[in-house]
C-alpha cells in the first residue's frame, strides 16, 4: 500500500510539473492585468521549439533556450495585441492557441516528415533524471528509503526548478520592487501611471516572464518528460493550469498545491483505470479527467471561497480623457 | 476610439478588408517558409472550394457548421458576453439530435424527426450554457472561464457516455448505431441533382442555418428582447436604469447562444455522419469566434465569413492533397491569423487610416 | 521669496479631435501661494493640469518651472520637477497598504524592504510636519475618502513635491473634511509649497486662495487677486455673462401628496448606512428640492426610489399605493409602470447608451410599451415618429433620430433624456443633477420644462448639488447631510442658512468636530 502511495505521489510530481510552470507563468501575466488563455499555445510552441532544437543539436540546454524563445515570442505577440493595440485579451489568447497548434504540426511535418512529430531525441537532447546522493544505498530502508529514493530523488532538473520557482515567485511578488509594481498594475494601472511608472513596459515584462515559464513548461513535456515533440502534446494542460491559477486565487504557494492536486487527480485516474473501488465500483476515468474543471467551476461559483481576479485583469489600459 | 472619425464604408469595409489582407499575407509567408508557391496554393484552394460542384458542396457543408457557431458567439457578443464554450455546447447538442433520431428514425420520415432534432439539439446546447450563464448572472463567475471549463467537462462526459452507455452493443467504436432513413436529412445533391454536389455532405440543415440567421437578425434588431440584449451589452448600468434585468438577460442570452451552438450538431450528426460519435465538433465551436468577429456579429457578415471559412476548410483539404507539404494544419494557422488580425489586432490599422483621412478632410474644410 | 514664478505656462494648446480643450493658455503661479483655477465643468481645467502633470502632451506652448523652460513628457518627468498631483479620482491601489501606496514608484531599490522602512520614517516626519496623520499599515479600501485623499497628499510630499495640484478635491468630502483639507493647504503654503487648487466652487476659491484664474470654454479669461474680487465677478467671468439663476414661476399650488416616503433606510454594498430613516412627501404641483454636498446619500435615495437600488427598510406611497421597499423586489421597469419618471444624475453612465441611435434612446426604459410594438416585433415606425416629435418639441439638435447619441452635445443629450421621461407624462418625476455639464441655453430650457411639469400638477423631486439651482426651482427645500434629512425650508430659503444645514452644523456639531481630527 505504501509502495503504491509513493508511486502515485511520484507520478503526481511528474504530472504536476508542467501545470505548475504554466500556472506560475499565468500568475505573472494575470497579476499584471493581462489575462492569458494562450498558456496552452505557448506551452505547445515551446514544446515544439525545444523538441526540434534538442533533436538537431543533441543539447537539452539549447532545446530549453529554443523553447523559451518560441514561448516568449508568442508572449510578445500577445503583448503587442493586448497591451500596445489594446485588443481583446481573450481573442488574442484564442488566436495564439490556434497559431501554435497549426504551426507546430505544419512545420514539424515540413521539417521532419514524421506526421508533425519531431524524431526521437538523441542522447544529450533530454534532461535526464538526477539521482541524489545515497538514493540507491538507502533504498531498502523502510519508509525513508522509498520516500527519498523515489519521491525526492530521481527527477530531472526542470521538476526541481518548477518547485523552486514557487518560493522565487513569492519572493519576487511580495519582496521586490518589480513585484510591488506588478501587483499594483493589475489592480490599478492608473495609479501606476500617475506614479511615473510605464504601464506598458511593466506589462510587457510580465508577459515576458510568463513566456519564459511557459517555455520551461513546454520544454519539460518534449525534452524532459517525453523524448521529442508530439502533435498537440499539451492536450489541454494549459487550460488546467489556468484552472489551477483561479483555484489558487492567483497566489504562488496555493498555485503549487492546486497543481499538485490536479496532478494527483491525473495520477490517480491513470492508476485507477479498470480498477474497482470496494462499495463504489469502477469510477470512470473521465470523471477524474473532468474533476479539475468541475472543482474550478465550483470555486468560481463562490461555493468554496471566492476567487477574485486582479481588478484590472482583462481591461486594456487607456489614459482617460478628463 | 471615436468611430465618428471615419466614414462608414471605411469602418465596415476598408478596415476589415485590411485586417483580412494582413492575415492572408502572413499566411502566404508561411507557405513560402514551407517552400511552396503561395499564389499556386491560393489557386488550388479557390479551385478546390469553388471550382466544381462537389467542392462547393463541401464548402457549404462546412459553412453550415460555422454559421451556427458564429451566430452563437455573435448573440452573446451583443450582450457583452464572450461565450467561448460553443465547442462543448455543440458537442452536447449532438446528444439532443441523437436522442431524437434514435427514438424516431425507424418509425417516421425525416421531416417528422427534424423538428425534434432541432428542439433537442437546441435544448441540450442551451442546457450546457445554462450553468455558466446562471453563474455569471448570479455569482459573477466569469463566463469565459466557466465555458472553457465546460468544454472540457463536455468532452469527458461524451467520451464516457459513448463508451459506456450509448455505444452500439458489440462494437469497438465509441459511437451509436447508424440512424435509419428517418434520422437522416436529405443531401442537397439528391434534392438538386443539377448542381452536381456529388458526394458532398451538404444537406438541408444549410437552410436551417440560413433560417437561424434571419431569426437572429429579427431577434437582435427587431424585438424587445434584442433591444434589451443590446442595451445590456452596450451599457449594463443604463440597462438596469431602464428596468432590464441583468440576470434574465444574461441567462436568456446564454441559452440562445448555447442553443444555436447546439444546433450545429444537426448538420454533422443528422445531416452527414448519421450517428453520434466522439469528437465530431473538432474546433468548429472555436472557429465560430473567428466567424463572429469577422462578420462583426451581424448575420449577413456571419454568412459571408462562414463561407470564407468553409472555403478554407474544403480548399485546404484539396490543397493538402495537391501539395502534400501543406497539411490541413495550414487551415488552423490561417484561422489563428484571422482571429489575430480581425479580432485581437482589429484596431492596428485604425490610427493610420484615421490619419490618412483627416488631412484630406481638413483641406476640404479649408477650401469650403 | 524670489520673484521667479513656480510655474509659468505660455500659449498652451491642446485639442482632442475636434474639441479644442485648451486655447492659448497663459498662467503664472507665484511661489508659495495658493492659486485657484475656477471654471465650469468642461472649461478645460483638468486638461490643463493633466498637461502640467505630463499625463497629456500639449500640442504647442511652453512650460516654465522656476523660470526654466522644460518638457514634461510623462508623469515621471513631472514628479522629477517637483510637481505632485491629487487627482479627482484617487490614484490608489485599493488592496495595498498606505505605506505600499506611498512607496509605489519611489521604492529606492529593487528590493522592497529598504524603501518601505525608509518610507515609514519619512511618513512619520511628514505627519508631524503637516499634521497629516494616517496609519501606514491600513489598507486603502478600509479608509474613508478623506483619509484616502490624505494619502494622495502624502504620496506627493514623499516625492518632495514643491508644487501640489489638487483637482476638485472637495467633491467627495464632507464640509468638515473639506475644512480640514483647507487647513492642510495653509500649512503647506506656510512651509513654502505652492498649491494649485482646481474647482468649480466659488466659495472655496474665496476661502483659501491668494490668486484666482478663471477658465471658460478652453480659454483663460482672467486672473485676479482673490482679495480684490468678488463671487459675483468670478461667476460672471466663469459663464461669460451675468447669470442670476432666476426662473420665472408663479407660487406653487400644491395639492394631494403623490409620493410619500417613510422611514427609508438604505445600506450600500460595503454595509454602510447611506440613507438613514428618511421621510418626506412630494405633493402634486410642487417641486421639492434636495440640497446637500455630493455624497451625503442623495444619489442612493434617488436610485432606491426609482427601483435600481434595494432599500433595507422603509415604505413608499405612490398614487395611493403603498410599497414596502425593504421587501419588495420592484425594479426600474415596475417603478415606471407606477407612473414615476426618472432623469438620472449621470446621463452617460445611466441615462443613455451612447452607441445607440437617438431614436433607440428615446424609448430606453419604455421599450416594452405596447405603443412601440407590433406583435413580438418592435414598431420602428412608431418609435421614430415619437423620436421626431420629441426632437421637435425639445429643440434637440441636430434634429436627426438616426444619429448615434454620442454625437450630440451634453445639453442635447440631456434633452433627449428629459424628453423621454417627461413625455410619458408621469405623475412623479425624479430628477438628478439636471444641468450638470450643460450649456447655459439648455439650462434655461430644462428649468422651464421642470416648472411646466409642476404647473401641470405633477410632483417633482429634484436632487442637485448646485445650491443656486435648488433655490431657483424648488418650492420646498430639504437638506441632506450624512444620509439624513437635517432640515426643511420654504421657497425663499436663505443661501447661508441652507449652507449651514448642508454642513451639518445645526443638527450635528460633533460630526464636524469628529471629521477634523
Amino acid at each position: 500500500m505504501f509502495e503504491v502511495l509513493i508511486l502515485t505521489l511520484d507520478s503526481t510530481v511528474r504530472l504536476s510539473t508542467p501545470l505548475l510552470l504554466a500556472c506560475l507563468a499565468g500568475l505573472y501575466s494575470e497579476r499584471s492585468g493581462v489575462v492569458d488563455i494562450g498558456l496552452e499555445g505557448k506551452m505547445l510552441g515551446a514544446a515544439f521549439g525545444a523538441g526540434a532544437v534538442a533533436y538537431i543539436t543533441a543539447n537539452a540546454w539549447l532545446g530549453l533556450m529554443a523553447g523559451i524563445a518560441v514561448s516568449v515570442a508568442l508572449g510578445l505577440l500577445h503583448g503587442f495585441a493586448s497591451i500596445t493595440n489594446r485588443g481583446n485579451q481573450i481573442v488574442s489568447g484564442v488566436a495564439i492557441n490556434f497559431l501554435a497548434a497549426g504551426l507546430t504540426a505544419l512545420l514539424g511535418q515540413t521539417w521532419f516528415q514524421q506526421g508533425g512529430r519531431t524524431p526521437s531525441l538523441p542522447d544529450g537532447g533530454r534532461f535526464k533524471d538526477v539521482v541524489w546522493p545515497f538514493a540507491e544505498q538507502i533504498r531498502e530502508v523502510p519508509f525513508i528509503g522509498p520516500l527519498y529514493g523515489e519521491l525526492i530523488s530521481g527527477h530531472n532538473l526542470l521538476v526541481y526548478s518548477a518547485f523552486l520557482a514557487v518560493p522565487l515567485t513569492w519572493w519576487v511578488l511580495f519582496r521586490s520592487r518589480f513585484g510591488l509594481r506588478l501587483r499594483a498594475v493589475g489592480e490599478s494601472p492608473a495609479a501606476v501611471d500617475t506614479a511615473g511608472i510605464s504601464v506598458t513596459w511593466l506589462r510587457y515584462r510580465a508577459v515576458i516572464a510568463c513566456g519564459i515559464l511557459c517555455g520551461f513548461a513546454g520544454a519539460y513535456l518534449s525534452i524532459a518528460q517525453g523524448s521529442g515533440f508530439g502533435v498537440n502534446m499539451t492536450a489541454g494542460k494549459g487550460f488546467i493550469a489556468l484552472a489551477a491559477l483561479i483555484f489558487a486565487k492567483w497566489r504562488p504557494a496555493s498555485a503549487m498545491f492546486a497543481c499538485l492536486l490536479f496532478g494527483f487527480l491525473d495520477a490517480v485516474s491513470i492508476r485507477m483505470q479498470g480498477q474497482e473501488i470496494p462499495g463504489i465500483g469502477e469510477i470512470p476515468v473521465q470523471f477524474f479527467q473532468a474533476l479539475p474543471y468541475i472543482l474550478t467551476v465550483i470555486l468560481l461559483a463562490g461555493f468554496i471561497g471566492k476567487a477574485i481576479p486582479p481588478k484590472a485583469a482583462g481591461i486594456p489600459y487607456l489614459k482617460e480623457r478628463s | 476610439m471615436n468611430s465618428g472619425q471615419l466614414p462608414r464604408w471605411a469602418d465596415y469595409g476598408l478596415i476589415p478588408f485590411l485586417n483580412l489582407a494582413a492575415a492572408f499575407l502572413v499566411s502566404g509567408l508561411v507557405v513560402v517558409l514551407i517552400g511552396e508557391n503561395p499564389l499556386e496554393a491560393v489557386k488550388i484552394l479557390v479551385w478546390g472550394s469553388l471550382g466544381y460542384g462537389e467542392g462547393i458542396g463541401f464548402t457549404l457543408f462546412y459553412a453550415t457548421n460555422f454559421i451556427f457557431t458564429g451566430l452563437a458567439v455573435a448573440v452573446a457578443f451583443h450582450a457583452g458576453l464572450f461565450n467561448i464554450g460553443g465547442e462543448g455546447q455543440a458537442y452536447i447538442g449532438g446528444l439532443g439530435v441523437a436522442f431524437a433520431c434514435l427514438a424516431l428514425d425507424q418509425y417516421v420520415p425525416w421531416y417528422v424527426t427534424l423538428p425534434f432534432a432541432i428542439l433537442g439539439s437546441a435544448m441540450m446546447g442551451a442546457a450546457w450554457a445554462l450553468i455558466p450563464g446562471w453563474l455569471q448572472a448570479t455569482r459573477g463567475s466569469h463566463v469565459v472561464i466557466t465555458t472553457i471549463m465546460f468544454n472540457f467537462i463536455a468532452s469527458s462526459l461524451m467520451v464516457y457516455l459513448l463508451n459506456n452507455i450509448l455505444k452500439k452493443p458489440g462494437s469497438m467504436q465509441s459511437e451509436t448505431r447508424t440512424f435509419e432513413e428517418g434520422g437522416r436529412l436529405p443531401f442537397l445533391n439528391d434534392i438538386f441533382p443539377s448542381f452536381g454536389f456529388g458526394y458532398a455532405p451538404v444537406n438541408l440543415s444549410l437552410f436551417v442555418a440560413l433560417g437561424a440567421c434571419v431569426l437572429v437578425w429579427l431577434l437582435i434588431w427587431r424585438t424587445k428582447l434584442g433591444f434589451e440584449i443590446r442595451s445590456f451589452g452596450a451599457n449594463a448600468t443604463a440597462a438596469v436604469y431602464a428596468g432590464i434585468s441583468p440576470v434574465k438577460t444574461i441567462v436568456v442570452t446564454m441559452l440562445i447562444s448555447g442553443g444555436l451552438a447546439g444546433m450545429m450538431a444537426i448538420n454533422e450528426i443528422m445531416g452527414s455522419q448519421h450517428r453520434l460519435l466522439i469528437d465530431f465538433v473538432t474546433g468548429y465551436g472555436f472557429v465560430g469566434i473567428a466567424v463572429a468577429l469577422m462578420g462583426r456579429a451581424h448575420p449577413v457578415g456571419i454568412v459571408l465569413a462562414a463561407v470564407l471559412f468553409g472555403m478554407l476548410y474544403q480548399g485546404g483539404a484539396e490543397l493538402s492533397f495537391e501539395m502534400p507539404s501543406i497539411t490541413r494544419d495550414m487551415i488552423i494557422v490561417i484561422q489563428g491569423l484571422v482571429i489575430l488580425f480581425a479580432g485581437a489586432l482589429e484596431h492596428m490599422f485604425r490610427p493610420t487610416i484615421v490619419r490618412l483621412f483627416t488631412p484630406s478632410r481638413a483641406l476640404k474644410a479649408k477650401e469650403a | 521669496m524670489s520673484d521667479t514664478p513656480a510655474i509659468e505656462l505660455r500659449k498652451i494648446n491642446k485639442s482632442f479631435g475636434p474639441v479644442h480643450a485648451n486655447k492659448d493658455i497663459d498662467l503664472v503661479v507665484k511661489k508659495g501661494s495658493i492659486h485657484g483655477i475656477i471654471g465650469e465643468n468642461g472649461a478645460g481645467k483638468s486638461t490643463l493640469m493633466s498637461i502640467l502633470y505630463g499625463f497629456y502632451a500639449a500640442d504647442d506652448g511652453d512650460i516654465l518651472i522656476n523660470g526654466e523652460k522644460v518638457t514634461i513628457s510623462d508623469s515621471k518627468a513631472a514628479i522629477g520637477m517637483g510637481i505632485g498631483m491629487v487627482h479627482q479620482h484617487f490614484m490608489l491601489v485599493d488592496n495595498f497598504s498606505v505605506l505600499e501606496n506611498v512607496v509605489l514608484g519611489a521604492e529606492d531599490s529593487a528590493l522592497l524592504a529598504g524603501g518601505l522602512s525608509r518610507a515609514r520614517t519619512t511618513l512619520k516626519h511628514l505627519e508631524d510636519e503637516y499634521e497629516l496623520r494616517v496609519d501606514p499599515d491600513a489598507l486603502i479600501q478600509d479608509l474613508p475618502v478623506g483619509l484616502q485623499q490624505r494619502v494622495e497628499i502624502l504620496k506627493a510630499l514623499y516625492r518632495s513635491a514643491e508644487v501640489l495640484i489638487l483637482d476638485e478635491p472637495t467633491g467627495v468630502l464632507t464640509p468638515a473634511e473639506a475644512d480640514h483639507l483647507f487647513k492642510i493647504l495653509e500649512v503647506l503654503k506656510n512651509e513654502g509649497k505652492t498649491v494649485l487648487l482646481i474647482t468649480h466652487k466659488l466659495r472655496e476659491i474665496m476661502k483659501v486662495t491668494d490668486t484666482v484664474s478663471v477658465m471658460r470654454r478652453g480659454e483663460m479669461v482672467a486672473t485676479r487677486e482673490t482679495a480684490k474680487t468678488s463671487m459675483e465677478e468670478l461667476a460672471e467671468l466663469m459663464v461669460g455673462r451675468s447669470v442670476l439663476l432666476r426662473v420665472d414661476k408663479d407660487p406653487a399650488t400644491p395639492e394631494a401628496p403623490v409620493m410619500e416616503v417613510e422611514n427609508l433606510t438604505v445600506t450600500d454594498s460595503r454595509g454602510v448606512q447611506v440613507v438613514k430613516d428618511v421621510s418626506f412627501t412630494v405633493r402634486a404641483g410642487e417641486i421639492v428640492g434636495i440640497a446637500g454636498v455630493s455624497g451625503n446619500g442623495q444619489s442612493e435615495l434617488l436610485e432606491t426610489l426609482c427601483g435600481i437600488r434595494r432599500a433595507t427598510s422603509g415604505t413608499l406611497k405612490i398614487n395611493g399605493e403603498t410599497i414596502d421597499l425593504g421587501t419588495s423586489r420592484l425594479d426600474a421597469a415596475d417603478m415606471r409602470a407606477k407612473s414615476m419618471g426618472h432623469v438620472p444624475e449621470d446621463r452617460h453612465r445611466m441615462g443613455l447608451i451612447n452607441s445607440f441611435y437617438e431614436y433607440e434612446n428615446s424609448i430606453l426604459g419604455y421599450h416594452r410599451d405596447p405603443a412601440y410594438s407590433k406583435g413580438v416585433l418592435m414598431d420602428l415606425g412608431a418609435i421614430k415618429k415619437n423620436a421626431v416629435a420629441e426632437i421637435e418639441k425639445y429643440d434637440i439638435r441636430p434634429p436627426n433620430p438616426m444619429l448615434k447619441t454620442a454625437n450630440f452635445s451634453g445639453g442635447n443629450q440631456q434633452k433627449i433624456v428629459l424628453a423621454r421621461e417627461i413625455e410619458r407624462d408621469p405623475e412623479v418625476l425624479l430628477v438628478g443633477q439636471p444641468t450638470r455639464g450643460v450649456d447655459i441655453g439648455a439650462i434655461e430650457f430644462i428649468h422651464r420644462r421642470l416648472v411646466e411639469m409642476r404647473d401641470a400638477g405633477k410632483g417633482v423631486l429634484l436632487v442637485s448639488v448646485e445650491l443656486d439651482e435648488i433655490r431657483a426651482l424648488s418650492d420646498r427645500v430639504l437638506v441632506m447631510f450624512d444620509g439624513k434629512i437635517v432640515g426643511e425650508r420654504g421657497a425663499n430659503a436663505e443661501e447661508g442658512e441652507l449652507g449651514l444645514l448642508m454642513a451639518g452644523v445645526e443638527d450635528n456639531q460633533t460630526a464636524a468636530a469628529g471629521g477634523a481630527q
